[in-house]
């Protein structure tokens, strides 16, 4: 690990003051510092910020949650709050990483966690988005885990959160903090770069911006799941993850919010998809319809074909879940 | 960096260089070998310990940042002759074979115990306001960031559930 100055940062604006004249924020730590032993990331100084009063969940006026942005991984999917009204972020959280690492990692360190991009993590290797310029080993190399859509000719990472994707689904935003004081809420959508011909701009995020929390809308009423699909059962990354809500009223369905994890390199949300299946009757073949939209500029790269049809299966398989009842 | 810490009940006063890491701490500098590192990576769970109760990789967060936080390692648990009831049970089950895997498989399943008794759900418990059985299914989901290269698995659980009494 390289060399870096480290402080104990004693208050939000005096944490993000230091961080926009060049500083990184170290909260859990636990991709930060993992990228670090790796010299992947050597920022030359570490703001600790744990020690700021933003692990608190709170309530909204409007029935939503305030969930700072400190709150572990395990807190949040373990709120009692959490586990009533927002099941599918406890069941994504549930899903996610190892009782250890949800200890440790924070809400915002979870939204602004790094891909696993083999590439991203190999320096021996050319990645755009570790040295912007130096080209992309994974379009033409070991691919599998990596995204068929939103990627660009210069990267094709995935974004590896499942809490994103819960959270996307929910129409969760983020409240930031900026250098100069004022503060801004950003819609998961807004706070995601796609990659184009910049990989290594992740975020709209200024410098020394911080996450300060996630706020959760009132609860949905729709019957809600995460389902994962990966190599291992436990303790590992999703090859294709969906969060979805959907409500079945008189027969059609009444609302359906979907998010995508494993595919893209932001978690995936398409209206269109949303459009198509509001209003309209459950069946197998709309629920086809719906992935054949989803999945219509798709693209693989060779390893990740499989997650084409991959996706489909497991939205189909998701879409009949949540309206089994209905369907009988 | 000037840093407190209480390692088992014991304060403990260090100036660490920023770069080390909470294992590399409890390791080399406070001679506390029970915790072992595997990959240094967070992937396999040997360096597990609790701060201020919960189960960490102790290998995935720095010395520096944990001030002030009480630390509790294997050497706390149990000593030679004053076992845990944990530790009682991977050797009455014959839950290890090399044993490098087992400081951090009795760590995190000490701090485990716990969450299931406050009620946590994990992945696979159906219900998530319900109370979660020990069963084989949870304890392997519970268990999955402890790595056993012996794939001494099956005892690991049995001894899990001995330990936990069939009360869990």
């Amino acid at each position: 690990m390289r060399h870096f100055d480290y402080t104990r940062a004693e208050s939000a604006q005096g944490a993000v003051r230091q961080a926009a004249s060049g500083g990184t924020f170290i909260a859990g730590g636990t991709n930060l510092l993992d990228l670090m032993k790796l010299e992947v990331m050597a920022p030359e100084a570490l703001i600790d910020i744990n020690r700021l009063d933003l692990n608190e969940i709170e309530e909204t006026d409007d029935g939503g949650l305030r969930i700072g942005a400190l709150v572990t991984n395990s807190d949040l999917a373990n709120d009692t709050r959490i586990r009533k009204g927002w099941p599918v972020l406890s069941r994504a959280l549930l899903a996610g990483a190892s009782g250890q690492l949800r200890n440790k990692a924070t809400t915002g360190g979870n939204l602004l966690q790094r891909t696993r991009c083999l590439y991203f993590y190999d320096r021996a290797m050319p990645c755009n988005k570790r040295e912007p310029g130096t080209g992309c080993s994974a379009i033409d190399g070991v691919n599998r885990i990596l995204a068929v859509l939103g990627t660009s000719e210069h990267c094709i990472a995935t974004h590896p959160s499942d809490m994103a994707v819960a959270m996307r689904a929910l129409g969760a935003e983020v409240e930031t903090l900026q250098e100069d004081g004022s503060t801004r809420r950003l819609t998961l959508d807004d706070l995601y770069l796609l990659p184009g011909d910049r990989p290594d701009q992740e975020t709209v995020l200024e410098p020394g911006e911080l996450i300060t929390a996630v706020v959760l809308p009132a609860p949905v009423d729709a019957k809600q799941t995460y389902r994962k699909v990966r190599d291992r059962a436990s303790y590992a990354f999703a090859l294709v993850s969906v969060a979805g809500l959907v409500k079945v009223e008189n027969g059609q369905i009444a609302r359906a919010d979907l998010a995508f994890g494993g595919l893209a390199p932001k978690p995936w949300r398409n209206a269109e998809v949303e459009d198509l299946l509001t209003g309209a009757a459950p069946s197998e073949d709309l629920f086809n319809t719906a992935a054949d939209l989803l999945l219509a500029e798709a693209k693989g790269f060779g390893g990740n074909d499989f997650k084409i049809p991959l996706a489909r299966r497991t939205l189909v398989s998701v879409l009949n879940e949540l309206t089994e009842e209905a369907q009988q | 960096m000037e840093t407190n810490l209480t390692i088992n009940g014991t304060q403990q006063h260090l100036d660490l260089d920023p770069r080390t890491t909470l294992l590399d701490a409890l390791r080399h500098h406070l001679g506390l070998t029970g915790s072992k590192k595997g990959c240094d990576h967070g992937q396999c769970g040997a360096c597990t310990v609790m701060v201020n109760g919960r189960r960490i990789n102790a290998c995935l967060t720095l010395a520096c940042m944990h001030d002030g936080d009480e630390v509790t390692t294997i050497e706390g648990i149990g000593q030679p002759g004053n076992l845990s009831p944990l530790q009682e049970a991977f050797v009455s089950e014959d839950g290890f074979q090399c044993g490098y895997c087992t400081p951090g498989q009795i760590c995190s399943a000490t701090a485990m115990l716990e969450e299931i008794s406050n009620g946590w759900p994990s992945h696979v418990t159906d219900d998530l306001d319900g109370k979660a059985k020990l069963t084989p299914e949870e304890v392997s989901e519970r268990m999955s960031g402890n790595l056993c290269r012996c794939s001494a698995y099956p005892n690991i659980v049995e001894a899990i559930r001995k330990a936990a009494g069939g009360t869990a």
